[in-house]
């Protein structure tokens, strides 16, 4: 079984890995986003996640597809946290198995990869010294400035 | 005259005080509407907009008819 998926709070693996379970595959790969203390110099103390579900899972689902289409895989799943999380905790986990390991590495990669640059997901870091901010947001980092936003074609 | 339905997520969310809203404009297409919008409310320097219109990516020529909803996407930061 494969798919894309969000959860509130944490991502609890276990819940998922054993939908990738198949007799015929002799590897499985898995990958973890954790949410770590420190970005680009500044102290992390949590992060918060939202998302466009409705367009994060089409776009996720479609991901999946790719991975099995590109990759001799059997099965792939990603799970993303929304909400707030800790530090250590859990934000991402992807899954894939496959009769081979090559191909379940491969595809593990490629699916973290996409996912990150495709998938409608934000990301909002509170720091130690009492600021936040939307990660890889221009504005930012710069409050109050009131130029438009620049515009581009959609993707996909 | 159209009603579009406008949803904003994360710093435009914040910015704009609100998750959604009902938006009534003759804009012919996605990127007039924008410009609708940034006229009241001064969308600050995010970088580059993607934009989905129905739930689909869609671009700043997107036609709109009433009844659509439209989600300006701020760049995405997952994992």
């Amino acid at each position: 079984m494969s798919g894309f998926r969000f959860v509130t709070g944490p991502v609890a693996p276990e819940d998922y890995q054993a939908h990738l379970t198949d007799l015929s595959c002799g590897g499985f790969v898995s990958f973890e986003g954790w949410v770590r203390d420190h970005n680009e110099g500044r102290e992390v103390l949590r992060l918060e996640y939202e998302a466009y579900e409705s367009l994060g899972i089409k776009e996720g689902e479609r991901i999946i597809a790719e991975a099995r289409e590109r990759f001799a895989i059997e099965h792939a799943s990603c799970v993303h946290a929304v909400g707030q999380l800790e530090l250590g905790q859990r934000a991402v986990w992807v899954g894939v198995s496959s009769h081979h390991r090559d191909a379940a590495f491969q595809a593990c990669r490629y699916i973290i990869d996409e996912v990150k640059q495709r998938v409608p997901i934000w990301k909002k870091e509170h720091y130690r010294d009492g600021d936040s901010g939307w990660v890889n947001c221009e504005a930012c980092a710069s409050a109050g400035k009131h130029t438009p936003p620049s515009r581009v074609a959609g993707a996909g | 005259m159209k009603t579009i339905r406008i949803e904003y997520f994360a710093v435009l969310r914040e910015h704009t005080g609100r998750g959604n809203e009902s938006f009534s404009t003759g804009a012919q297409n996605v990127d007039e509407l924008f410009a609708e919008l940034n006229e009241r409310y001064s969308f600050p320097a995010v970088g580059q907009l993607k934009v989905a219109v129905n739930d689909e990516f869609g671009d700043w020529q997107t036609r709109l008819t009433d009844g659509d909803s439209v989600v300006f996407i701020p760049p995405v930061a997952g994992g």
